[in-house]
């Protein structure tokens, strides 16, 4: 095989891809610009930190299955640890919103490190919805036959029925944890690869 | 399993909750504490000198 | 070759300046213990709400009245669900976003005909009830008008319904079967078996509680609970949660505009709503390409704060 012919496989070229734009000191890195100081910069990773633990608390949760928290005082206490973990999330995400907004953070050639943050917070919320109405109480009665007529007049209810419990766990476990893992993935990705964006330059720095 | 009985809630929170209620705004006292306290810690941060500073200016 | 202009709201300048030392995996590690520490003592002081469901068999029991008005209103096709339109029939266009029927032209894909569904093929599963298999003979060899009829004189009394001794009384004359079918159906939800019927209709194994959730919820006994704990829609509900437990305060916005005119007193409410915080959302989302919108950090200069130390030097 000639050394052409293996620069264009496509194996080769992703790999190439990939390693220019995330290198090892991109993707671990042991410097910061010195400009990161401020404990604003704290929010992202506390973000991720409680999705880490929200996805391990709901793993627990799952290998008792969906109603072994109402009888357990083990279950009850692991889903207080889901919920709570929950709420730190958010606080933390929407901070770290407030924070990147105030920054500008899309400078740069960024916008799409916003973009999937943004579209993140958005899977975030439909994920806490469909776990609302998976609680298998009052709750998830009340919370699905009320959210039924917002999403029946959009014309969703039809495929999305806020009423089916197996439906609704399923996208809860499934399909929308993968969805915000990914974008969580994607989004952090491109803050390692493009650095996290410089101040404003100051009046006397313009040219 | 005795000792699970102790993972019961210290402080639990199953009465029902106040409200405060101007004109058509209506949230809880849960919600508010924690829209507040959210508030708070982005301005703390904002505030608050972050450590290394010294580190910094030490290794100059 | 002329060079592109500066535009600080989109580009940022190049960093020529120094670097500190950074230890990612102790931030994350750091990042994790602190979540989890305050995860546990949150968990331990505060535990997590778990009120209990409502089944037809304690609505049925706590308010029999209730129920039993809420089964004539799926029989004569005035309940909630019978007059809702997509996707459950097609009995009301449903709402409009302008022009835009979405819900009528996506139809009733979930289709409930709530006199079935609700009374007779559930009193039909009762066995051994020759009178009630009479009456429900009775009604299907009936013609529509006769039917309408009884439902017409059964509902006129029924404004005076009580419950005596166990049973559905309403003083109705000519209205067919139609006390019976109201009154069984009653003793069948205080029984436990119209949950169980609702559920297993369609085979032993369901996750879908679309039929039992629908016929409680165009009662006023889950309305009525949820409204002592602040979750009704006039309450800002969508952000409360039972008891003293924060909610979900991050829906402020989309439950706010419930609250006020247009949106407040519109028949058109979901979807207007639903509407305009997609359009507020594609604003957040597309945020840096806004111009006006992605110049509010420059202008407001909160960034001075977060970058005090930088533009000190």
């Amino acid at each position: 095989m000639s050394t052409t012919e293996i620069d264009r496989q496509w194996t080769t070229r992703l790999r190439q891809r990939v390693t220019s734009k995330l290198p090892p000191e991109k993707l671990l890195p042991d410097t910061q610009p010195a400009y990161v100081s401020s404990w604003i910069y704290v929010f992202g990773v506390t973000t991720l930190a409680a999705l880490m633990v929200v996805i391990a608390t709901g793993c627990v949760l799952a290998i008792r299955g969906p109603q072994w928290w109402h009888g357990s005082n083990i279950g009850h206490f692991v889903n207080s640890l889901h919920l709570w973990s929950v709420e730190i999330f958010f606080f933390a995400m929407v901070i770290h919103l407030w924070g990147k907004f105030f920054m500008a953070a899309w400078r740069g050639g960024r916008s799409l490190t916003w973009v999937t943050g943004a579209v993140t917070f958005l899977v975030s919320i439909l994920t806490a919805f469909t776990g609302y109405v998976s609680q298998t109480n009052f709750d998830s009665q009340w919370i699905a036959t009320q959210a039924k007529d917002g999403i029946n007049a959009t014309g969703g209810g039809a495929y999305f029925n806020v009423l089916n419990l197996g439906q609704m766990l399923m996208w809860h476990i499934v399909l929308l944890p993968i969805g915000a893992v990914v974008l969580t993935a994607l989004h952090v990705l491109m803050v390692r690869s493009k650095g996290v964006v410089p101040p404003f330059a100051d009046a006397s720095e313009m040219s | 399993m005795n000792w699970a009985t102790s993972l019961a809630a210290l402080v639990p929170l199953d009465h029902l909750g106040h409200y405060l209620h101007w004109h058509w705004f209506l949230i809880s006292v849960a919600n508010l504490t924690v829209i507040g306290l959210m508030v708070v810690t982005f301005i703390v941060a904002l505030f608050v000198p972050f450590p290394g500073r010294r580190r910094r200016e030490d290794s100059k | 070759m002329s060079k592109k202009a500066f535009r600080p709201d989109v580009d940022a300048p190049e960093w020529k300046g120094g670097y500190s030392p950074y230890d990612i995996i102790k931030e994350g590690t750091i990042a994790l213990l602190v979540v989890a520490v305050l995860t546990i003592g949150l968990a331990t002081l505060f535990g997590s709400p778990d009120v209990k469901a409502v089944t037809l068999k304690r609505w049925a029991n706590a308010a029999p009245v209730d129920f039993a008005t809420t089964a004539l209103s799926e029989l004569n096709g005035t309940s909630g669900v019978a007059t809702y339109g997509a996707p459950y029939n097609t009995n009301a266009t449903g709402q409009q976003l302008g022009p835009l029927q979405l819900a009528k032209w996506v139809g009733a894909r979930i289709p409930i005909n709530t006199a079935t569904a609700f009374v007779l093929d559930p009193l039909r599963s009762i066995p051994s009830q020759p009178t009630l298999t009479t009456d429900l003979a009775q009604w299907k060899s009936a013609s529509n008008a006769t039917r309408q009829q009884w439902m017409n004189n059964y509902t006129k009394a029924a404004t005076k319904m009580k419950f005596h001794a166990g049973q559905v009384v309403v003083n109705a004359n000519n209205a067919g079967p139609v006390p019976v079918f109201i009154n069984d159906l009653t003793q069948m939800a205080r029984s436990g078996a119209l949950d169980a019927d609702l559920v297993t209709s369609n085979g032993f194994y369901t996750t879908d509680y679309t039929l039992p959730l629908l016929f409680i919820a165009d009662g006023s006994y889950l309305g009525n609970l949820a409204a002592t704990q602040h979750l009704t829609g006039e309450q800002w509900g969508m952000m409360n949660e039972t008891g003293s437990y924060p909610g979900q305060a991050w829906l402020w916005l989309y439950t706010f505009w419930y609250q006020v005119p247009p949106f407040s007193q519109s028949g058109n409410g979901d979807v207007l709503v639903w509407g305009l915080m997609m359009v507020l959302t594609a604003g957040l989302i597309l945020v840096p390409f806004i111009p006006g919108l992605r110049s509010i950090p420059r202008k407001t200069r909160v960034y001075r704060l977060i970058w005090r130390e930088h533009y000190r030097k």
